[in-house]
C-alpha cells in the first residue's frame, strides 16, 4: 500500500519534471501577463495619473458606459457570424472536392490552401488594391458591368461584409486541411458497404461523412471562432477600425487603447472581458457539444 | 534509484542553464551600461570629464517616400566628425507612431532615448509621462534669442506651454491647395489663379469635376482632425486651448464649416462620397483621377517627381480669414538621463536645426525648414528660383496655428476623428455629431481641470 503510493509520487513528480521546461514558458508568457491584466484592470492607470489608483470596477463600468465598446463587440460578434460558418462550409466542400478529384490533386490543394502562407499584413495590402476605387481589382472588373466606383472600405455600410470576404478567403484553405485529414480517417469499407446497399450520394454524405467530421468540425469552429477576435492585423494596413467604428473590433480596439490612448487600465479590463469572453466559448464548445459528437 | 538521479541531474541541468543565462544578461547589463560610470569617471578628475566620450541614442520615424534613413546616418556621422567625444547611435523605429510606442516602452523601462524626433501634438503626452527636460536653459547657456527667435512662430507655437519650450521643430509641415493646372485650363479656369475663398473652391470643383475625374479630394482617413482643423481655423478659431486641457468642438462656426466639407460631396457631388483614404489622395492627383487636393506639404518632392503634368501649389481659400495648422516631428530631450548626456543630445539637436540642413533636409523631403534663416542659404535659394512652389508653404505660416494636440490627446482626437468620419461618410448631422465629440472630450479632460 505503501509502496504503491509512494510509486505515485514518483511517477507525478518525473511528470511535473517533465513538464517544468514548458510550465515556465506558459506562466511566463501566458498566466503571469493574464493575471497582470487581470490586476491592472482594477487601477486607473492613464497618462493622468502616474501612481495608478485602485478604483474596484469602475473600469468595467466605464466600459459598459462606452459606445465605442458596444460597437466594436457588436462588430466582432457581427463578424464571427460573417466568418465562421461559411468558410468552415467552403473548408467543407473544398475538402470534398479536393479528396474526390483524381487529376491535378496537388494543384488544387495547394491553390486552395496558398491563402493561408501569406502574413495577413500583406493580404491586407493586396485587398486593399483589390479594393480600392478607381484603379483596385474590383472596381475595374465591375466596371465591364457598367457599375460605377463602389467604395468598399470607406462605406460604413459595406466595411465589413468587405473584411469579412477576405477573411474568409484566408481562412477557408486552412479549414480544408483539418477537414482533408479528417476524411483519410474515414474508412472506406463504409462507403463501400453503403454503395452496395444503393443508398443516394447526399445521404452518404449527411449520414456518414459528416457525421464522423463532427470531432474535426467541433475543433476547426473553436479555432474559427477564436481568430475571428484574433484576425486585427490587417485594420492596421487597411481602415485604422474606420470609417467611424465601421471595421473596428475588440482587439484593435485593445490596442489604441492601451497605445494610443495610454489607459492601461481600460485596455486591460477590456483584455479580461476578451479572454473571460474566449474561455466561454471554449468551455461551452467543449463540455456542450462535446457530448454530441460521435468519436470512434 | 538511477530514474531518479536521472531525473534530478535533468532538473540541476535546467536550472544551470537558466542561472548560466540569467548570470549573462546580469554580464551585458554591467558592460552596456557606460551611463551609471560616467558620474564616477567625472568625479576622479575634472580634466577627464571634458574628453569623456558620450553616447547618445536617438529615435527617429520616417514618414514621407525617400531613402531618408541614409540621409539621417549620414548627418550623426558627420556630427561625430565634429564632436569626435559623442557618438550618435541613430535608431530607426517605424511610423511616428511606432516611435512614440518605443519611445514610451523604454520610458517605463527606464532606459529612455537620450533625444528623439516625435509628433509636436506628443508634447501633453510627453509631459503627463513625466519623459522630458525643458529646453529653456540649454537655449538661454547656448543659442540664446538669436536662435530661437529664428524659428517661424507657427511651429514654436506646438513646442512651447506653461511659459516654457519643450521641443525643437525639425521636420515641420502644413496643408496646401495642389492643383493641376492642365485640368484647370480644360476647365476654362486660370491656371495661375487657384481658388481663394470657399465659394470659388465649391465652384472651381463643380466645373473640374467630370467622367474619371473628381474636382476635389481632402482626405478623410488617418488625420480627419487636421484636414478639418484648416476650415475650423478659416471660419473662426483654433480647436483648443492654449493650455492643452479644453476643446472647442461644437462652436456654431465649426458646424457650418463641417457642413461646407460635407456639402463638397453631399451637395456639389465634386469630391468621392465615402471615406477618402489619405494615402491614396497624392495618387488620386499623379493619375488625373482628381484635379485639386489638400494635402501635407511633406509630399510636395513626391508629386514634384511624379506628376507628368504642369501642377500648382497655393496657400488655403479663405472664409473669414486664411488659415492653417501645422503638422510634423520635434527634437525632444529625455529626462532619466547625465547631465553630460543631456548637453550632448542639445549640441546634436543645434547641429541637425543649423540653416545649411534644414536647407537640404527640406530640399530633399519637402518639409517646411522651420528657421527664417533657411531660406537665406545659397542652397535654398537656387533651389527656390527653379521650383517656387516649394515658397508656398513657407509663405502660409504667417497664417499658421498649432495642431489639434491636448492632454489625453489619444481619445479626444479618436472622439473628434470619429464624429467627423459619421459626419462624412454616415450622413450624421454636423451639430449632433460635434456636439458629442465635445461631450466625449470633455469627459476625457476632466482629471486635468481639477
Amino acid at each position: 500500500m505503501k509502496t504503491a503510493r509512494r510509486n505515485k509520487l514518483k511517477m507525478n513528480a518525473f511528470a511535473w519534471m517533465l513538464l517544468f521546461p514548458s510550465l515556465i514558458f506558459l506562466i511566463l508568457f501566458t498566466f503571469y501577463p493574464v493575471a497582470g491584466a487581470l490586476k491592472t484592470s482594477f487601477y486607473m492607470a492613464d497618462l493622468s495619473t502616474p501612481q495608478p489608483i485602485y478604483i474596484g470596477l469602475d473600469n468595467y463600468k466605464g466600459m459598459m458606459e462606452d459606445d465605442v465598446f458596444w460597437k466594436v463587440f457588436t462588430n466582432n460578434i457581427w463578424f464571427a457570424v460573417g466568418t465562421v460558418p461559411t468558410s468552415i462550409l467552403l473548408a467543407l466542400l473544398m475538402a470534398v472536392f479536393a479528396n474526390k478529384i483524381v487529376r491535378a490533386k496537388g494543384l488544387v490543394r495547394t491553390a486552395f490552401f496558398y491563402p493561408t502562407l501569406i502574413p495577413m499584413i500583406a493580404i491586407g495590402n493586396i485587398w486593399l488594391f483589390i479594393y480600392t476605387p478607381g484603379y483596385g481589382m474590383l472596381s475595374r472588373f465591375l466596371a465591364n458591368f457598367g457599375v460605377g466606383d463602389i467604395n468598399w472600405l470607406g462605406t460604413q455600410s459595406l466595411v465589413m461584409i468587405a473584411m469579412i470576404i477576405m477573411v474568409v478567403w484566408k481562412e477557408a484553405g486552412y479549414f480544408m486541411l483539418f477537414y482533408l485529414a479528417g476524411l483519410q480517417n474515414i474508412s472506406q469499407e463504409m462507403y463501400e458497404s453503403a454503395e452496395v446497399d444503393g443508398v443516394p450520394k447526399w445521404k452518404v454524405f449527411w449520414r456518414i461523412t459528416f457525421p464522423l467530421l463532427m470531432p474535426t468540425t467541433l475543433f476547426v469552429s473553436i479555432i474559427a471562432l477564436t481568430n475571428s477576435f484574433k484576425l486585427v492585423d490587417h485594420l492596421w494596413i487597411m481602415t485604422k477600425g474606420g470609417p467611424d467604428n465601421a471595421s473596428n473590433l475588440l482587439l484593435y480596439y485593445v490596442y489604441e487603447m492601451a497605445f494610443k490612448f495610454w489607459d492601461q487600465g481600460m485596455a486591460s479590463a477590456l483584455t479580461t472581458v476578451m479572454i473571460a469572453l474566449l474561455l466561454l466559448i471554449a468551455a461551452i464548445q467543449f463540455f456542450g457539444l462535446d457530448r454530441k459528437i460521435h468519436y470512434r | 534509484m538511477r530514474s531518479k538521479m536521472k531525473a534530478i541531474l535533468l532538473v540541476l541541468a535546467s536550472i544551470m542553464i537558466m542561472a548560466g543565462c540569467s548570470s549573462n544578461t546580469a554580464n551585458n547589463g554591467g558592460s552596456a551600461a557606460p551611463a551609471s560610470n560616467e558620474p564616477a569617471a567625472a568625479e576622479n578628475g575634472g580634466a577627464a570629464s571634458t574628453d569623456e566620450k558620450v553616447e547618445l541614442t536617438f529615435y527617429y520615424p520616417v514618414a514621407v517616400g525617400g531613402p531618408l534613413t541614409q540621409i539621417i546616418e549620414q548627418m550623426a556621422a558627420d556630427f561625430t566628425k565634429e564632436n569626435p567625444n559623442i557618438t550618435v547611435k541613430p535608431v530607426y523605429t517605424g511610423s511616428y507612431d511606432d516611435t512614440m510606442i518605443k519611445t514610451q516602452a523604454s520610458v517605463q523601462g527606464k532606459t529612455p532615448p537620450d533625444v528623439a524626433v516625435l509628433l509636436s501634438t506628443e508634447l501633453y503626452t510627453l509631459l503627463d509621462m513625466d519623459a522630458i527636460v525643458p529646453l529653456d536653459d540649454m537655449i538661454a547657456a547656448d543659442g540664446g534669442d538669436e536662435y530661437i527667435n529664428d524659428f517661424y512662430p507657427g511651429f514654436m507655437a506646438n513646442s512651447q506651454t506653461g511659459g516654457q519650450t519643450w521641443g525643437i521643430p525639425f521636420q515641420r509641415s502644413t496643408i496646401v491647395l495642389y492643383y493641376n493646372k492642365e485640368a484647370f485650363k480644360a476647365a476654362g479656369l486660370d491656371p495661375e489663379k487657384a481658388p481663394q475663398t470657399w465659394d470659388e473652391l465649391a465652384d472651381y470643383a463643380k466645373k473640374l469635376t467630370k467622367d474619371g475625374q473628381w474636382g476635389l479630394e481632402i482626405p478623410t482617413t488617418g488625420f480627419q482632425y487636421w484636414m478639418f482643423q484648416t476650415f475650423a481655423l478659416q471660419n473662426g478659431k483654433n480647436l483648443m486651448s492654449d493650455d492643452g486641457k479644453q476643446v472647442f468642438f461644437n462652436t456654431p462656426e465649426n458646424v457650418e464649416a463641417l457642413t461646407f466639407w460635407r456639402d463638397l460631396s453631399a451637395v456639389h457631388k465634386a469630391m468621392p462620397e465615402g471615406s477618402i483614404e489619405w494615402a491614396t489622395v497624392p495618387s488620386d492627383f499623379i493619375e488625373g483621377k482628381t484635379a485639386m487636393m489638400y494635402h501635407t506639404t511633406g509630399n510636395l518632392t513626391n508629386v514634384k517627381n511624379n506628376a507628368q503634368f504642369d501642377f500648382g501649389v497655393s496657400i488655403l481659400p479663405a472664409s473669414k480669414q486664411h488659415g492653417t495648422p501645422t503638422g510634423g516631428g520635434n527634437f525632444y530631450i529625455f529626462k532619466g538621463t547625465s547631465e553630460a548626456k543631456q548637453q550632448a543630445a542639445w549640441k546634436f539637436i543645434k547641429f541637425m536645426t543649423e540653416p545649411e540642413r534644414m536647407a537640404q533636409w527640406s530640399i530633399d523631403t519637402g518639409y517646411v525648414a522651420p528657421r527664417e534663416s533657411a531660406y537665406e542659404t545659397e542652397k535654398m535659394k537656387a533651389y527656390t528660383a527653379e521650383f517656387p512652389q516649394a515658397l508656398v508653404a513657407r509663405d502660409q505660416l504667417q497664417y499658421a496655428s498649432a495642431e489639434l494636440s491636448t492632454h489625453n490627446n489619444g481619445k479626444v482626437v479618436k472622439a473628434f476623428n470619429d464624429s467627423l468620419q459619421s459626419v462624412l461618410t454616415g450622413g450624421a448631422d454636423p451639430a449632433a455629431a460635434l456636439q458629442k465629440a465635445q461631450e466625449e472630450a470633455d469627459k476625457v479632460l476632466a482629471p486635468f481641470n481639477k
